[in-house]
């Protein structure tokens, strides 16, 4: 058990490519770290030169406080998992969990034991004679587990380790491999691309962008406080909605469009460096869960009149589809391909309760939780503060 | 999908069975006919009309064979020529193979490139040379003289065969293997090896084969005649008057058995080994 540390890690390709820059990471020993980030971020490449499969350009990666860029892999005792898993194809489950401990020269006695043991705590014991290709998914991913954990090592490191395996299961083995992690206390550092497995898996989670590190962060303080519009409306699904709008000239107002919203006199208290705005455009981030169907005659200050576009229900909440006359801000880098409905200039969600009347075509007022808006600076994108 | 379902005697008897069947008769006949000859006597071989079935069975043309020609000897030594050239073969080829198909290596591409002409390569065209170069070394009539020409001719096309199955091998194989702890050395011989079994295979059948019935080389190299393998034996039975051909045909199906037992066993390696590349890569 140890922990793992970089420090101004990077990593240049041999065709020039900076997959990684000036990455500083710590993983506390026993802490479950996710490494979350859009397809082509550098992930892979962090979790590799932790493994030692690549070569460390810059900076020095420590682990248990040791220097270790110049080992070879079997010499860091850190185990992997990969996404395809890379099970021996020729050998038993018992053989491939036991592989790292027949190197190590253990009796035969004692890899027995203990490849029954990693097979115990992975409820692997009815299946160790079979081969992989007679596995199913979910039984060759737990293998691929079972040779980690079978090694006691320094860290664990998992590369998407779950994204092969069908959604229910996803879900399953999300908790299962934290139970495990758990009970064995080892220091992990998890990659994904899935922003929901990341914060409910994560004690932390690190996002990444472009090969830079943007955030890292408990999930709740990445959700509550994001330092910038990327990592804003990376994290949480349905994503924030973003608008261009204009600051008041005093700054206690706000306009989105044609409409405009109070900002209460706690904001600033929280974000000093808002009234350094007032008078110019900022980027407004409202989570969809911020948003809620306003009381008839309440106060309309902090609410919104939106045309809704399309409703979709989904038990046990329903998700608004809707537009104003505001402005979209795009941030490409962090939309979910697969589950977002196309969205069109002016339009934004709100995930409202599922008793709503209201239908396509209708006007709908929006109640905004204004302590709860994010702002951002349109030229550098981060969050004003 | 649905599909029609032949009834009858027309699921047996259909145009594709036909011609299957047409294909085995031609392919079997001559080998039958082989076999059979060879039990017979002398004077039925020749008979006409043709007997179609030996009658009666005589074992005369084996004991022939291996007391009065020594065919013995001729099969040791194709044994030890052929079993040497094919450890050889899938010794150096396997290593080879993997360094061209998985290891960064400069000039790839013109070394496949050469392996290729060199396995198209005439043998006729090589011999007179080689035979000088064996005599300059001393080597005529010995089994060095076979088993290196044998490796030498029969290695690129064992390189490109293993090289095209490790390359399908996924590159996580060595690197899990390597974190595992093992070794370069320990990582093919335990991870990648194991997965390349039915290239080696194929390799291993076609060396095999090609070695065990190669006759010009083996001819050519031997001025002793205490180191001839079956087929230059076989050819040279007899003398200049007499042909026996019974005794050639018992020979040839002793020749025949170790060919056909290795084909048989790893049947369906060898299948799944000419195929791989084309669904797999
Ligand atoms: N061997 C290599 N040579 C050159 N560039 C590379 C190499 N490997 C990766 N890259 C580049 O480095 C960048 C980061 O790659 P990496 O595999 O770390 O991304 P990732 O965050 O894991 O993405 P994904 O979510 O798709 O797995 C990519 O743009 C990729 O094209
Ligand atoms: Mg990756």
């Amino acid at each position: 058990m140890a922990s793992i540390l970089l420090e101004k890690v990077g990593k240049v390709y041999p065709n020039g490519y900076r997959a990684v820059e000036n990455l500083d990471l710590e993983i506390a020993e026993g802490e479950f770290l996710v490494l979350v980030g859009p397809s082509g971020c550098g992930k892979t490449t962090v979790l590799r030169m932790i493994a030692g499969l690549e070569e460390i350009s810059t900076g020095d990666l420590k682990i248990g406080g040791a220097v270790v860029n110049d080992l070879e892999p079997k010499d860091r005792d850190v185990a992997m998992v990969f996404q395809n898993y890379a099970l021996y194809p020729h050998m038993t489950v018992a053989e491939n969990i036991g592989f790292a401990l027949k190197l190590r020269k253990l009796p035969k006695e004692e890899v027995r034991r203990k490849v029954e043991e990693a097979a115990e705590i992975l409820g692997l014991s009815e299946w160790l004679d079979r081969k992989p290709k007679q596995l199913s998914g979910g039984q060759r991913q737990r293998v691929a587990m079972g040779r980690a954990i079978v090694r006691s090592p320094k860290a664990f490191l998992m590369d998407e380790p779950l994204s092969n395996l069908d959604a229910k299961l996803r879900v399953k083995m999300r908790s299962e491999v934290r139970r495990i992690q758990e009970r064995l206390g080892v220091a992990t550092v998890y990659v994904t691309h899935d922003q929901v497995e990341a914060m409910t898996m994560g004690d932390r989670v690190a996002v990444m962008r472009d090969g830079v590190l943007q955030q890292c962060d408990t999930p709740q303080q990445l959700y509550d406080h994001p330092v910038n519009q990327f990592v804003g409306a990376f994290i949480g699904s349905p994503a924030m909605n973003l608008y261009e709008a204009k600051l008041g000239p005093d700054a206690t107002v706000i306009s989105l469009g044609s409409q405009t919203l109070r900002i209460p006199e706690s904001t600033f208290a929280r974000r000093p460096a808002l009234r350094g705005f007032a008078g110019r455009m900022v980027t407004v981030g409202i989570r969809p869960e911020d948003l809620s169907v306003a009381i008839p005659g309440g106060p309309t200050d902090g609410s919104l009149i939106t045309e809704v576009q399309l409703l979709e229900a989904l038990g046990s909440e329903m998700m608004v589809h809707f537009s104003i006359d505001a402005n979209l801000v795009t941030e490409e880098a962090a939309a979910e391909e697969e589950e977002d409905i196309l969205v069109h200039k002016g339009e934004g969600v709100a995930r409202v309760a599922p008793d709503l009347t209201v239908r396509t075509g209708e006007t709908l007022m929006l109640q905004v939780a204004m302590e709860r808006i994010h702002f951002f600076d349109p030229e550098t994108t981060w969050a004003i503060w | 999908m649905r599909y029609r379902r032949r009834k009858g005697i027309s699921r047996i008897v259909n145009p594709l069975n036909a011609a299957v069947l047409g294909v085995s008769i031609f392919v079997l006949l001559p080998i039958y006919w082989l076999v059979a000859s060879s039990f017979k006597t002398s004077v039925n071989i020749g008979a006409s009309p043709p007997q179609y079935f030996p009658d009666p069975i005589s074992f005369t043309n084996y004991s022939t064979a291996f007391v009065h020609y020594g065919f013995g000897r001729y099969f040791l030594n194709s044994v030890v020529v052929t079993v040497f050239a094919t450890l050889l073969v899938l010794g150096i080829g396997s290593l080879a193979g993997y360094a061209m198909g998985r290891l960064p290596m400069r000039g790839k591409a013109p070394m496949l490139v050469t392996l290729l002409v060199i396995s198209v390569f005439p043998e006729i065209a090589v011999v007179s040379p080689l035979y000088l170069l064996m005599r300059d070394l001393g080597w005529l009539g010995s089994y060095q003289a076979l088993i290196i020409p044998y490796t030498a001719f029969n290695l690129p096309f064992a390189i490109w065969i293993l090289r095209n199955y490790f390359m399908v091998i996924p590159k996580e194989m060595e690197e899990t293997s390597r974190i595992d702890g093992a070794t370069t050395m320990r990582t093919f011989w335990s991870v990648i090896l194991p997965q390349a079994l039915p290239g080696l295979f194929t390799a291993g059948v076609f060396t095999f084969t090609a070695c065990w019935t190669e006759f010009l080389m083996a001819l050519t190299f031997d001025n002793t005649n205490s180191f001839r393998t079956i087929p230059v034996g076989i050819a040279l039975f007899g003398s200049p008057n007499v042909i026996p051909y019974g005794t050639i045909f018992a020979a040839s199906v002793v020749a025949v058995v170790p060919v056909g037992i290795l084909v048989l066993v790893f049947r369906k390696f060898v299948v799944s080994g000419l195929t791989a590349g084309a669904v797999k890569g």
